[in-house]
């Protein structure tokens, strides 16, 4: 059992992987270590702050905590799927402009939540804006100029 | 963590066959995942049942609704089937978690994995919901009023699988709430609350169901409460004695979270809050 391996097919940022993985294998670390995406950081590794985040079939989730083998057939976004080339996602830029990452370890997970959001509400008020970021956790910038990058991405959009 | 199969059946009468008494079934997977990676549960083998067709669904039946026990927290407070008739229950996956949470737990794992805190527990004793549990012999409904034995422990038989949770018709002059008091947004309940109160034609109190979570070893009805409610006009005064009573059927204990003092004010607070909201969503005026 210890080297029972599953085969897996995984869209990731519109690229198909096909790897064989073992069942303990979580999706974090299935696009961290198998995939070499490490833009997507652990930080509690218990589902509690975030910087994890990834979009599963259109969902925000953590990927601490999804087995690898649920991912199965499904479609995953990360940070690394963001820039179109040298072109910079909305969000990228008006994080960049406004300061809204200082060590940058929750930057590729609140990304990630910041675009689940707009894809959801391409419009949202800042109250919607703070609770879109509710489940990640930024210890440098007190969410201030997060919240700003979001309302001007919306704008851009 | 240790290893294990992980197998994902596509029919339920197949994910059934594989329940044996060392595999877990995985839902969502928010609180399995941990609880593995813990070694608290060390199963030989994880049945996914995510790729079983519809048993994520929320369906209009019989006047009332019947939820698939893997819809997410985020269908729940999402869906108008939902959200239209039955408050509490909307109110409670709202504030389940984060939305990375909300967008994986379900309404089948929040019930089955009994903890007393669980959210969406209180609201759905209050509607009076049962649940669907599935063997390989059939299906058997079993009221969410007596689905909790204790901490983690349900009436769920070895084998048996929550596959669904049903809410009767919301009936007329009826209305319900759910309240609750965290540490902070992302904590799990210091202690929650669900009201059900319907009226008769003169504004009566005809029903009440209250239910308390995190002040005892599982959610827990509050009787004394609703007998307090029950046959009377509603008023204030009735609102503050109800809260009383509920204090005294409550058995609150001291824990990393809160006192037990603090539980019982707190369960004085949060059942007169949810009473009276209840009582304006069956159309009542005090």
């Amino acid at each position: 059992m210890a080297g029972e391996r599953i085969a897996i097919t995984v869209t990731v940022n519109g690229e198909d992987y096909r790897e064989e993985v073992p069942a303990t294998r979580s999706l974090l670390d299935f696009l961290r270590d198998d995939l070499a995406l490490t833009g997507t950081k652990e930080g509690c590794g218990e589902g509690e702050c975030g910087a994890c985040s990834v979009i599963l079939d259109g969902r925000l989730v953590d990927a601490c905590l999804v087995f690898a083998a649920e991912a199965d057939g499904r479609r995953v976004e990360t940070v690394e799927g963001l820039a179109d080339g040298g072109d910079l996602h909305p969000l990228q830029r008006t994080f960049a402009a406004a300061g809204a990452a200082q060590c940058g370890y929750c930057t590729p997970g609140m990304l990630m939540a910041c675009k689940a959001l707009l894809d959801k509400n391409p419009s949202p008020t800042r109250d919607e804006a703070a609770h879109g970021i509710a489940g990640n956790l930024c210890r440098c910038t007190g969410y201030g100029t997060i919240i700003q990058a979001v309302m001007e991405a919306a704008k851009e959009s | 963590m240790r290893p294990f199969h992980y197998l994902a059946p596509r029919r339920l009468d197949e994910a059934l066959s594989l329940l044996t008494p060392r595999a877990v079934p995985l839902a969502g997977g928010t609180d399995l995942f941990l609880r593995m990676e813990r070694r608290q549960t060390q199963p030989d083998t994880v049945v996914d049942l995510k790729r079983i067709p519809d048993m994520d669904e929320v369906e209009a039946v019989d006047g009332g609704v019947r939820i698939g026990a893997l819809a997410l927290m985020e269908t729940l407070a999402a869906s108008p089937l939902i959200s239209d008739p039955y408050d509490a229950l909307a109110q409670s996956a709202r504030v389940v978690g984060s939305i990375q949470t909300r967008n994986r737990a379900t309404v089948g794992g929040n019930l089955a994995n009994a903890s007393p805190a669980a959210d969406t527990a209180t609201p759905l004793m209050a509607l009076g919901a049962t649940v669907e549990a599935a063997d390989a012999g059939g299906t058997r409904e079993i009221p969410v009023n007596e689905l909790f034995v204790g901490p983690g422990r349900t009436a769920l038989r070895e084998g048996e699988l929550l596959t669904a949770v049903r809410v009767p018709a919301l009936p007329a002059r009826a209305g319900s709430a759910f309240q609750r008091c965290v540490r902070t947004a992302m904590d799990i309940a210091v202690v929650n609350c669900a009201a059900f109160v319907r009226l008769d034609a003169d504004g009566v109190v005809a029903e009440a169901r209250i239910a308390l979570g995190a002040v005892g070893p599982t959610p827990l009805r509050a009787p004394a409460a609703e007998n307090r409610l029950e046959g009377r006009r509603f008023d204030a005064a009735a609102a503050v004695e109800a809260a009383e009573c509920a204090v005294e059927d409550a058995s609150a204990i001291d824990d990393v979270r809160a006192s037990a003092d603090y539980r019982r004010e707190m369960v004085r607070v949060l059942t007169r809050r949810a009473v009276e909201s209840a009582f304006r969503r069956a159309g009542g005026e005090a």
